[in-house]
C-alpha cells in the first residue's frame, strides 16, 4: 500500500523481527520476567523510535500477540525491553522461550505520558505491582543527564505485595542512593527483619510521603484497586484531575484503533490511550 | 455521465463477457435466501430479490482472512518471521448490490482507512472493486435507509446504479470506473421518457419506507448520561448474545486475530468478532469491563448511535438495511432503541 505521495508504507500489522537477547527473572515467584530484544535489522530500531508510556505488541509465530508496556527507555540504545507477567497462552509460551530465539515486536503503539506538560514541574510517580514497567522507562528517561534538568523534584511511590515481588531490585537500590530522586518503596507486608523501607499500601504511603501538589503532576499506574484508592488521596493533596495521569490496560488485538474491542466510549485505549488524564476519564463511561 | 438502457437478456449476456475483465460477484439464490457469491462456473445471479441475508461486506472483508504466513521449521533461515499472505487484488465487480450496503462501505471506510492508519487488506480489496448497485423497487418492511442518510436509489459510493424497469435495466454511470464498466455493455441511450420512469420509480420507492427513526438529537446527548440511561437492562432483557446482529450487519467491523498452525507452517488470521461475546473484552487477569449482557448490548447500540456519531461527525454507524431487525431471534429493534436514545432527556 502507498501513501498519497506514492511512498510505500509498512503494513501496520507486520511485526519487526527480533532476537531475545537477555531474559531476567524479576520476582521470587518467577511469574515476571524481563525480556530484552535486539532487532534483526538494525534499521528497525530507528523505525521503532518510542516515548515512555507507549506499548508494543509482542508477536510469537504460532501463538499470537500480546500488548505490553515498553519497560526500556529511549535513552537506552541497542535493545528494547518488556517485563511480562505469565498469564495466558502467549505469555506462558514466552516464559518458556530462551535467549537467541526469534520472535517479533510491533509498534510503538499508543500515546505516552505528557512529557511537554511535565517540563518544569515536580513529578510524582505512583506505581504498584507489575504495572511499574512504563514507570521504569519514565524514571530512566528522566534521570538521563540530558533530561534531568527539565524536571523539578522527582518522587516515586512504588509498592508490591512483598519484597520478593518488587521489579528491578538493583535499580531501585541504585535510585535510593541518588539525591536527585526521592524513592518511597513499600510492601504490603513482610516478615523480613532486615527490610529497611516502608510497609503499607501504596495509597497510605502516598498520603504520608507526598506533601504537596504545588506545581506537580502525578503519573499513576497500577492495578485497578490501587488506582481506586490512590485517586482520592491525590485529589485531597490538591492534584486537579488534569494533573493526575493514568495508564490503562485493556484486551487488545490490532493495537491501532481498528479491531474495535478496547474502546471506552469513543476512545480506543490502544490508539487514543493508554495514557489518559483523570479529567478526561471522568467524561468517559466507566467501562474499564 | 452515461445513461444506458438494455434488456434483461442483454444484461445476462453481458455478464458472461464481463467475467473476463472482472472477478464478478452477485446475489445468488441460496436455499431460502440470497448470498453474494463469485459468478463463476454456472452460478447465475438472481436480481429479483430483496436483499442478501449475509451482507456483501464479506467480499471486501472476509469472515476469515489470512494476514501473514510463516515457517516454524528451525532449519529454515526465515523460521518464525512473518510474511504477507498473497492476495488477489485484480479488478472485481459486485453487481446488484443494494445502495444501503454500498453506504455501509462508506461508513466502515472511516475505520479501516483513517488519517493515521490504513488497513492494507480492506483498503486494497475495496479499491479493486466496482460497485454496480441495483435500486430497490420494493424496500422491505424493516428497511429505514432514508432515515440514516441513504435511500433505495442512493447514489453515493456507487460506480453504476441500475433501475429495474420491468423488461429492461436503465444503467447510470456515476464514476469513471462505472463509465469503463458500462462501455463493455451494449445498449441504447436513454430517452426522456425512460429517465422520467426511473425518477418516478425512485420517488414511489422512497415513499414506501415509512419508518421514522430520528437521529438528530444523538450528537447533543452527554455520553455518560446516555450510558447511564435507565433503559439498557430492559433493552437487553431478551437478548441471547447470539451475535446474529453483528454477523449480518454490513457496518460491524470488529475482528479478532489468531494464529493457526498445521505441521511446521502457520498463518496469522483475522476473523470477524462480536461485541456480543464476553471473550471480546475479557482481560488476561480475569477482569472483564463488559462482563454483563446488558453492558454488551449497550456497547453495540452506543457504538453505532453515539460513539461513532461523536467520533466521525458523519451520522450514525448504520445504513438502515434492516437485517438485524429481520433476523434477531428475540425481535430487538434498533429503530426503537435509536428512538429511546434520541428522545432520552
Amino acid at each position: 500500500m502507498r501513501n498519497k505521495e506514492g511512498v510505500q508504507l509498512k503494513n501496520p500489522y507486520l511485526p519487526y523481527p527480533v532476537r531475545i537477547d537477555r531474559i531476567v527473572t524479576e520476582t521470587e515467584d518467577k511469574s515476571l520476567k524481563t525480556f530484552r530484544f535486539v532487532f534483526l535489522d538494525p534499521d528497525d530500531e530507528e523505525k521503532f523510535a518510542y516515548t515512555p508510556g507507549q506499548f508494543a505488541e509482542l508477536s510469537i509465530a504460532g501463538k499470537g500477540e500480546i500488548p505490553i508496556g515498553i519497560a526500556s527507555s529511549p535513552t537506552e540504545r541497542g535493545f528494547v525491553a518488556f517485563t511480562v507477567n505469565k498469564v495466558g497462552l502467549v505469555t506462558s509460551h514466552l516464559h518458556n522461550m530462551k535467549e537467541g530465539d526469534i520472535m517479533g515486536i510491533r509498534g510503538p503503539l499508543g500515546n505516552w505520558y505528557p512529557w511537554d506538560e511535565m517540563e518544569g514541574k515536580h513529578v510524582v510517580i505512583v506505581g504498584g505491582g507489575f504495572a511499574f514497567t512504563t514507570l521504569r522507562s519514565s524514571i530512566i528517561y528522566m534521570l538521563d543527564s540530558e533530561n534531568r534538568p527539565k524536571f523539578a523534584d522527582i518522587s516515586v511511590v512504588y509498592g508490591a505485595r512483598s519484597p520478593g515481588m518488587l521489579l528491578y531490585k538493583d535499580e531501585l537500590a541504585e535510585w535510593e542512593q541518588r539525591d536527585d530522586i526521592n524513592m518511597h518503596i513499600t510492601v504490603d507486608s513482610t516478615d523480613d527483619p532486615d527490610w529497611k523501607y516502608n510497609v503499607g499500601f501504596v495509597p497510605t504511603i502516598t498520603e504520608q510521603k507526598i506533601t504537596s501538589a504545588e506545581n506537580a503532576i502525578a503519573i499513576v499506574c497500577g492495578p485497578p484497586i490501587m488506582i481506586k484508592f490512590t485517586q482520592p488521596v491525590l485529589e485531597k493533596l490538591g492534584f486537579s484531575p488534569n494533573r493526575i495521569i493514568l495508564s490503562l490496560e485493556m484486551r487488545m488485538k490490532c493495537g491501532i484503533g481498528i479491531c474495535g474491542r478496547c474502546n471506552i466510549g469513543d476512545q480506543y485505549v490502544c490508539k487514543d490511550g493508554p495514557v489518559f488524564p483523570l479529567a478526561q476519564l471522568k467524561t468517559m463511561p466507566g467501562e474499564y | 455521465m452515461t445513461e444506458k438502457i438494455f434488456t434483461k437478456e442483454e444484461w445476462s449476456g453481458a455478464l458472461e463477457t464481463l467475467k473476463e475483465p472482472y472477478r464478478l460477484f452477485g446475489p445468488v439464490k441460496d436455499g431460502d435466501f440470497h448470498t453474494f457469491m463469485p459468478l463463476d462456473g454456472d452460478k447465475k445471479p438472481d436480481f429479483d430479490y430483496e436483499n442478501s441475508r449475509l451482507s456483501p461486506k464479506t467480499i471486501i472483508y472476509p469472515e476469515s482472512e489470512r494476514m501473514f504466513e510463516y515457517s516454524l521449521d528451525e532449519t529454515d533461515d526465515d523460521a518464525h518471521i512473518l510474511k504477507e499472505s498473497p492476495k488477489d487484488y485484480s479488478p472485481c465487480a459486485i453487481v446488484g448490490i443494494r445502495p444501503c450496503d454500498v453506504h455501509a462501505f462508506q461508513i466502515v471506510k472511516r475505520n479501516f482507512d483513517n488519517p493515521e492508519y490504513q488497513d492494507p487488506w480492506w483498503t486494497e480489496h475495496f479499491e479493486s472493486a466496482i460497485l454496480v448497485g441495483l435500486g430497490c423497487n420494493n424496500p422491505c418492511a424493516s428497511c429505514f435507509c432514508t432515515q440514516v442518510g441513504g435511500g433505495p436509489f442512493h447514489e453515493t459510493g456507487l460506480d453504476v446504479l441500475l433501475f429495474d424497469l420491468g423488461d429492461n435495466f436503465l444503467a447510470k454511470a456515476l464514476t469513471e470506473k462505472g463509465e469503463a464498466f458500462l462501455e463493455k455493455i451494449q445498449g441504447e441511450s436513454a430517452d426522456d421518457a425512460v429517465l422520467k420512469a426511473a425518477e418516478d420509480l425512485k420517488q414511489s420507492s422512497e415513499k414506501k419506507i415509512t419508518a421514522k427513526v430520528p437521529t438528530d438529537q444523538l450528537k447533543d446527548k452527554v455520553t455518560i448520561e446516555l450510558f447511564d440511561a435507565p433503559f439498557w437492562e430492559e433493552v437487553a432483557f431478551a437478548c441471547l448474545n447470539c451475535g446474529t446482529c453483528t454477523y449480518l450487519c454490513p457496518t460491524c467491523w470488529c475482528f479478532d486475530i489468531q494464529d493457526e498452525v498445521s505441521g511446521k507452517q502457520g498463518d496469522r488470521i483475522r476473523n470477524w468478532d462480536s461485541c456480543m461475546f464476553p471473550l471480546f473484552s475479557l482481560h488476561g487477569s480475569g477482569h472483564n469491563p463488559r462482563a454483563e449482557k446488558f453492558q454488551r448490548v449497550r456497547q453495540r447500540f452506543m457504538h453505532k448511535l453515539k460513539y461513532y456519531v461523536d467520533k466521525y461527525e458523519n451520522g450514525v454507524q448504520c445504513s438502515g438495511c434492516g437485517r438485524c431487525v429481520r433476523y434477531c431471534p428475540v425481535n430487538i429493534d434498533i429503530r426503537e432503541v435509536c428512538k429511546l436514545m434520541n428522545d432520552f432527556a
